[in-house]
């Protein structure tokens, strides 16, 4: 079996979850004898004047001396059509970010807080622009490609998938792994909305990444419950270990949050529930990794707050620093308002760091070794925190059952279901 | 005679180098030496030197005629000795002329004397041993860092033994009353208070690099002054000449000719502070109920506290002055003077355009958080 697959992101160049998710699921199928064709809209700065590179295997920078990750490879055509297309951004805030960078001057560069993003000055200026330029570069790659199903990760990528099906003739899956809801809460964006809804109407069937997700789609979509259906999102096991890495240098508890500092992700929560904590034990700290447009707020309420001296932040945290990180934390905290999935609990489990997270998300759904709250419950949030950080008992038995239940979440086992849903597709076709 | 009265400020606050959340607990070096060493030379080779140089030889030419006083912050010192020793020996040249009046300040150029009168108390002591290590004075003037100045302050400084400071005539307190006379502190009168003609200091600072401004200009403004008026004072920082405004802008030409233009063509002599105070008495009192400083059209203390992170920040490093103070270790010693410098909090403004308030505020908590940490 053959998939042409429309992603937006891939390793290493990553700025949040669906890349991992991508690259896991790649993997999980090609253990399962599927072949991806895999696409993702990218900005080189030195693009040429070809739209699109069909990059071999040692042009893509991971690691593929494993041998296992070589038979992935032979599996794999990983294709990038030059485009501005980024990642968790709305087309409002790409027009802001685009306006940004040709106003940019010296001196407003802040060293801490990393990612910015190249605009190569070859494409749009729209977001839209940009989906539809994707599309119908997509469309066209689809025809001098042989495949059997076609394969799309959210909104950006739902245009090429719909013009592909429909130069082609071959059926479609579309992949949620977030909603426009999720994204901004009840204000949402109608056009990203109505992209969203096409495209679940187009496909043949639908992937949610949990079941949070799917009442979403049903609910707020009004799509067809029957071609919805859920597949979670996995982790890939590490054999790394956090020995490898330096310990936290105070000497209390860390309590980490880590994530885009947006709406979606519920800092506010996290800075409240840290002030509550403080009242009775002032000795924990609170540190807040990532970046996002409620970073300035955060930090306003922070020292509003007066905690300052316990509360820090990272910036943009990718690679080894977000281990480094976990290496240093004693409870993670994901206090997300609506989470479609949320893989970052899952990689600190991993490393056998306990856990709270919103019973708002996905992996609440997967996971059972992990304390679960309202998001909006502060004095829960704030109690379960500090359960972690003072009783060994539960502290211990959440860190090793944790990694033993994140070890069973593979890819392998999730691939194998969404190879179920492309059968699924390809005989209702 | 009427009196004029230069005084000059020469301070480096000691910058901070990127410190991250993973340092915390780790590495206790706090300090952006390279940024340090080259803003030192660059400061020395441009300013200290050459105007050093050039205010020595007027005094040969001059002789007692010429007269003015400094202000050195001790980090800017400490600095000095390390990156530009050559520049410090010019300095004591200059200081052993007899002719420059030494003032005392706070040692790190910090906001002490709005946190914690012991730490304010400190800060003084610790500035006046290094002024009798380095010149061998004992400084009798004092000016506060930017001027900040309250009837308070000014009874605290009393309490230190000083019979004069230095402080901004700023228009919201003085009213209809003219800086150029001198006044005493509002709780303890024994405390004369000195005024800067900020008109005039502003003048130089300000106009100087942007239109023609000749010695002649300040000659015919000195002669423009009633007659009565008995003592103007400028006040700017030393680094004004060849470092804030370039030598190409030919401020060393202005300061050339302005000591021999003042004596020749005006009523007016060049003294330092507390000849003054030996000289005239005071006209009234100077009342500064709130606090004032020098900075910004507004006069007050925006520029250091009042925003969420200003104040987070200083009341985190005044809340453990106490374990710093019983630490008795020199090398948190240290740290907490640089750690004190106004530079930090005015760094976390938000008044202003450009800078970057929110990420120095992140850095420097996570500097504080290490500090802290270490005296557990």
């Amino acid at each position: 079996m053959r998939v042409l697959m429309f992603g937006w992101e891939f390793p290493p160049h990553i700025t949040g979850g669906l890349g991992t998710a991508c690259f896991g699921m790649t993997k999980g199928l090609a253990k399962n004898g599927v072949e991806v064709l895999f696409v993702v809209p990218k900005a080189h700065g030195d693009e040429d004047q070809t739209s699109v590179r069909l990059l071999n295997a040692s042009d893509v920078t991971v690691d593929i001396d494993h041998e296992t990750e070589r038979s992935y490879w032979d599996r794999v055509q990983y294709m990038e059509i030059g485009s501005n297309i980024i990642p968790y951004v709305g087309p409002e805030q790409y027009a802001t970010m685009f306006e940004e960078q040709r106003h940019a001057t010296r001196g407003f560069h802040s060293s801490v807080f990393a990612p910015r993003y190249e605009f190569s000055g070859k494409y749009g200026a729209n977001l839209m622009e940009e989906v539809a330029r994707y599309a119908l570069i997509g469309s066209s790659l689809a025809t001098q490609y042989d495949f059997d199903v076609i394969h799309a990760h959210d909104w950006l990528t739902y245009s090429a998938g719909i013009a592909a099906k429909e130069t082609t003739g071959k059926p479609l899956v579309v992949h949620m792994h977030a909603t426009e809801f999720d994204r901004s809460g009840e204000n949402i964006n109608t056009d990203v909305y109505a992209i969203e809804k096409r495209g679940m109407e187009a496909a043949d069937l639908v992937i949610t990444v949990s079941d949070w997700t799917r009442n979403i789609v049903i609910e707020k979509y009004g799509i067809n419950p029957d071609k919805v259906i859920t597949v979670h999102n996995a982790v890939e096991p590490s054999d790394k270990s956090l020995d490898e890495y330096e310990r936290s240098g105070l000497k209390n508890k860390v309590v980490t949050f880590l994530g885009r500092i947006t709406y979606q992700k519920g800092p506010e929560y996290f800075v409240e529930a840290a002030n509550k904590i403080l009242q009775v034990d002032p000795s924990i700290h609170f540190v807040m990794a990532g970046t996002g447009d409620l970073l300035q707020k955060m930090i306003k309420r922070v020292a509003q707050l007066k905690i300052g001296a316990n509360f820090h932040f990272t910036g943009f945290l990718k690679g080894n620093d977000v281990d480094q990180m976990f290496a240093m934390t004693d409870v993670f905290v994901m206090p997300s308002i609506s989470e479609p999935f949320g893989i970052v609990p899952l990689e600190a489990m991993r490393l056998k760091v306990p856990v709270v997270i919103s019973k708002q998300s996905g992996v609440s759904e997967v996971v059972e070794h992990a304390l679960k709250v309202d998001f909006w419950d502060i004095n829960g949030l704030a109690d379960a925190i500090y359960g972690l950080c003072k009783y060994k008992a539960v502290n211990d038995i959440f860190r090793k059952e944790g990694k033993e239940e994140v070890d069973n979440l593979k890819w392998e086992y999730a691939a194998k279901k969404i190879k179920n849903v492309y059968e699924l597709a390809i005989n209702k076709n | 005679m009427r009196n004029l009265c230069f005084y000059f400020q020469v301070h480096q606050p000691y910058r901070l180098r990127t410190y991250r959340f993973f340092d915390i607990g780790k590495r206790h070096f706090y300090y952006d030496d390279y940024n340090n060493r080259i803003t030192m030379q660059r400061v020395a080779d441009k300013c200290y030197i050459p105007m050093n140089k050039l205010m020595l030889k007027k005094i040969e030419e001059l002789g007692n005629k010429m007269k003015f006083a400094i202000s050195f912050s001790g980090t800017g010192i400490e600095q000095m000795e390390v990156y530009a020793p050559y520049a410090l020996e010019s300095f004591k040249k200059l200081v052993a002329t007899g002719n420059v009046e030494v003032l005392a300040e706070t040692y790190s150029h910090s906001v002490a004397s709005l946190m914690n009168k012991e730490a304010f108390k400190m800060e003084v002591a610790e500035h006046k041993r290094l002024m009798k290590e380095i010149f061998n004075v004992r400084p009798k003037t004092f000016h506060n860092t930017e001027l900040i100045y309250s009837n308070e302050i000014g009874a605290d400084v009393a309490e230190m033994g000083f019979d004069l400071i230095l402080t901004e005539g700023a228009k919201h307190v003085l009213g209809w009353k003219s800086p150029n006379y001198l006044y005493v502190n509002a709780i303890n009168p024994k405390l004369k208070v000195m005024l800067r003609n900020w008109k005039m200091s502003d003048e130089i600072t300000l106009k100087f690099a942007h239109e023609t401004f000749k010695v002649d200009d300040f000659i015919n403004w000195l002669n423009s002054l009633p007659k009565e008026e008995e003592i103007v004072n400028i006040f700017v920082d030393y680094e004004t000449f060849g470092e804030a405004l370039d030598a190409s802008t030919g401020i060393f030409e202005f300061m050339k000719y302005l000591p021999d233009a003042i004596l020749k063509n005006t009523d007016f002599k060049l003294v330092t502070p507390h000849q003054i105070v030996e000289k005239l008495q005071p006209m009234g009192v100077f009342d500064a109920p709130i606090p004032l400083s020098c900075r910004d059209e507004e006069r007050d203390l925006s520029n250091w506290m009042g925003n969420d992170m200003q104040d987070d920040a200083l009341a985190t490093l005044y809340g453990c002055f106490k374990e710093v103070k019983a630490s008795k270790d020199e090398e948190l010693m240290r740290d907490w003077r640089a750690l004190q410098a106004a530079e930090n909090f005015a760094a976390m403004c938000t008044k202003h355009q450009g800078g970057t308030p929110y990420d120095y505020y992140i850095n420097y908590m996570n500097v504080l958080t290490d500090f802290i940490n270490r005296m557990k």
